[in-house]
């Protein structure tokens, strides 16, 4: 018989060697799902996860790496502190609209202005949009108890018709000739984000994340409120004694988180989308989620994961071209990891015995 | 605007239709919470369920068999669930998320021929001279049987929680996972059943949507009906009759936002489809802003992990 005995503390080494092990029963799991599709499960795999870095058309799909990383990366290290502390933001894709939506019209207002304030200003119009938009569930959460969980995600569905509603109203292009969105922002020196550095994609939304990393890093190894947070996710009766005030960690986290995302629209509506649509958003903030815990809620793994998960969405673009296999296979494909992860976590929780006890 | 056309009759038969397929998920969420599992991948089971019960239903002309199949899908899919929070043990809000995540992109998978399909209608209840009842009629005697079953497992569940002894072991378990241990309870396994039938009834709620009430698939075409299952669930305060209740008032919702939608009422479209999600938050908020009652209602266990040491 196999019986699970709990370890006192969780493994160093499993709780590192789990995401890699979920990675490698993914890849496997996923090759039968595209050998069921009646395509090549190896040159699948292959295309996916080895022709984006080193392939043929690699110099194109190299720097797309860094564009679709960033805003992932962004956002599940703002995440990844509440889920940390058990606050369960699960609502960054809204987030995400709202400060994409804060920040395009705040560079709106000021065309055809060419100044360089304009920029920093539709960054802090986006940062106060997403937490703004996190707020509400914030304060729900705190003056009246409700759940978070299901606020927050009904509030994306809100944010959805918002964002639909100002790609055909307020912010639709004047000279846009009747079509719906609003003027191309990456078209605008004032208001684009363009790549900084030649070839690798590299934006402000990755300078952006790669800060983050660092910042999240010190807070929660350096700074009392990363231990606050960490305290409150793994005992949250000691953190009372400890006097941790909850409501002040739930309205810290869900800000921070929120502002993060509201970050991550406002760089992609400047830059790799240029403009705000009806379906600009492409869902980033769901998969930041599987991100978030891939990397083990910890900055440095969140960066690691987020460029898989950037390779993942690459690679199926690219499976998509040349082996037609459909986008939703590549959806399904990041659920499956995260459904491993979640299951090979109870090796890093649990010692495995076999036998009965003898006792 | 021309509000001339308003029926109450057409108003409280398309609530019923509208509030059914929320109804079949939230009814099974509750068994679920009830036996002490959250599982927050409704959405993922409901949309598995849909593109089952379509499928099936196409090919073999039969929405019976259809809605036999979307059940069996969302019970699968939900063993899925099942057997990472009871047997890896692992937490249950993330794992309930990755059911969501993996329901909507497999479901999308496998619906990528069947976008644009017509599916054989659902015969409705057709009883001489009962059917043609004015008001009456339309409103009891003229629906499909899908919307009679949900209304029947609401009280078939009601009846079996109180008055059972499976429900009053459910609800131990719920309650209290040691003490139900410490009795001889099965946990584990009575939570695997539980979690089946709310998956059975999320896949049912889902096919709903796809073979009676669109009636057509695209992808994501739950649009975050399980959620409001969800919500439901809290609104009900996890009692049954609540459910049909807080199904049926956001049916109502539904309707109206729908109808205002085709008056042309000087309000953008957008605001209106946005207000039934606004109008859940509204609502959870007042359910939960009493904290004593709110903690009272919901089970003791609800979301912890249950780990047998002996």
């Amino acid at each position: 018989m196999i019986r699970l005995e709990k370890r006192a503390t969780p493994s160093k080494q499993w709780s590192l060697a789990a995401p890699l092990l979920a990675v490698a029963l993914t890849m496997i799991a996923g090759g039968i799902m595209f050998a069921a599709l009646g395509k090549d499960p190896l040159e699948a795999i292959r295309i996916i996860f080895w022709d984006p870095i080193f392939g043929e058309f690699a110099s194109y799909s190299r720097p797309q790496l860094l564009v679709k990383a960033g805003p992932l990366i962004l956002i599940a290290i703002g995440l990844s502190l509440g889920f940390r502390a058990g606050i369960w933001n699960i609502g960054a894709e809204g987030q995400y609209i709202m400060g994409a939506i804060f920040g395009a019209a705040t560079g709106l207002a000021f065309y055809p202005a060419e100044l360089w304030i304009i920029f920093p200003l539709m960054v802090i119009a986006g940062a106060i949009g997403g937490t703004l938009w996190a707020m509400i569930p914030a304060i729900l959460k705190t003056k009246f108890n409700t759940n978070e969980i299901l606020t927050s995600l009904m509030l994306v569905y809100v944010a959805q018709e918002i964002l639909k509603s100002m790609a055909n109203g307020l912010l639709k292009n004047p000279e846009g000739h009747g079509f719906p969105g609003s003027r191309n922002l990456a078209h605008y020196p004032a208001t684009s984000n363009p790549e900084l550095i030649v070839g690798t994609g590299a934006h402000w939304g990755v300078m952006a994340a790669i800060v983050a990393v660092i910042a999240a890093y010190i807070l929660l190894s350096r700074h009392i409120l990363g231990f606050q947070i960490r305290l409150t996710g793994e005992s949250p009766r000691a953190a009372r004694f400890a006097s941790v005030r909850p409501n002040r960690l739930i309205v810290i986290c869900m800000g921070i988180s929120g502002g993060l995302a509201g970050l991550a629209g406002l760089f992609e509506v400047t830059g790799p989308a240029g403009q705000i649509t009806d379906k600009f958003n492409v869902g980033y903030g769901f998969t930041a989620i599987i991100v978030a815990f891939l990397g083990r809620l910890h900055p440095v793994g969140i960066l690691l994961a987020g460029l898989l998960m950037a390779l993942t969405y690459i690679g199926g673009e690219l499976a998509q071209l040349q082996m037609s296999i459909p986008a939703a296979a590549i959806q399904a494909f990041q659920g499956m990891l995260l459904f491993f992860l979640l299951a090979m976590d109870v090796l890093t929780n649990f010692k495995i015995k076999f036998g009965t006890e003898a006792a | 605007m021309d509000l001339s056309s308003f029926d109450p009759v057409v108003l409280i038969t398309t609530m019923m239709i509208a509030a059914t397929p929320i109804m079949f998920a939230a009814i099974g969420e509750l068994v679920v919470e009830k036996a002490g599992v959250l599982n927050l991948g409704v959405e993922g089971m409901m949309i598995f369920g849909a593109i089952c019960g379509f499928m099936i239903t196409v090919n073999t002309g039969s929405p019976f068999l259809g809605m036999c199949a979307a059940a069996i899908g969302g019970a699968v899919m939900s063993l899925l669930f099942g057997i990472l929070t009871q047997f890896f043990l692992s937490n249950q809000v993330a794992t309930g998320l990755a059911l969501t995540l993996f329901g909507l992109g497999f479901s999308a998978l496998l619906g990528q021929s069947y976008a644009g399909i017509k599916p054989p209608s659902t015969p409705k209840l057709d009883l001489p001279i009962l059917s043609d009842l004015p008001v009456v009629g339309p409103i009891l005697f003229s629906h499909d049987l899908m919307v009679y079953l949900a209304i029947a497992i609401v009280a078939a569940t009601w009846a079996v929680l109180k008055y059972t002894r499976i429900g009053l072991i459910l609800r131990a378990v719920g309650e209290n996972h040691d003490a139900a241990h410490a009795l001889g309870y099965k946990v584990v396994r009575i939570r695997l059943l539980a979690i089946m039938f709310g998956g059975a009834c999320a896949g049912l709620g889902g096919a709903y949507l796809s073979l009676v009430r669109v009636p057509q698939w695209t992808e994501g075409m739950t649009a975050g009906a399980g959620w409001i299952a969800l919500a439901i669930v809290v609104f009900a305060s996890w009692k049954p009759w609540r459910v049909l209740l807080g199904a049926w008032l956001f049916g109502g919702v539904t309707f109206l936002q729908l109808y205002l939608q085709a008056a042309g009422v000087d309000i953008p479209v957008e605001y209106l489809s946005m207000s039934p999600y606004v109008i859940t938050i509204v609502v959870l908020v007042i359910m939960s802003a009493d904290k004593n009652k709110a903690a009272m209602n919901a089970p003791a266990s609800l979301g912890k992990v249950f780990h047998a040491t002996h």
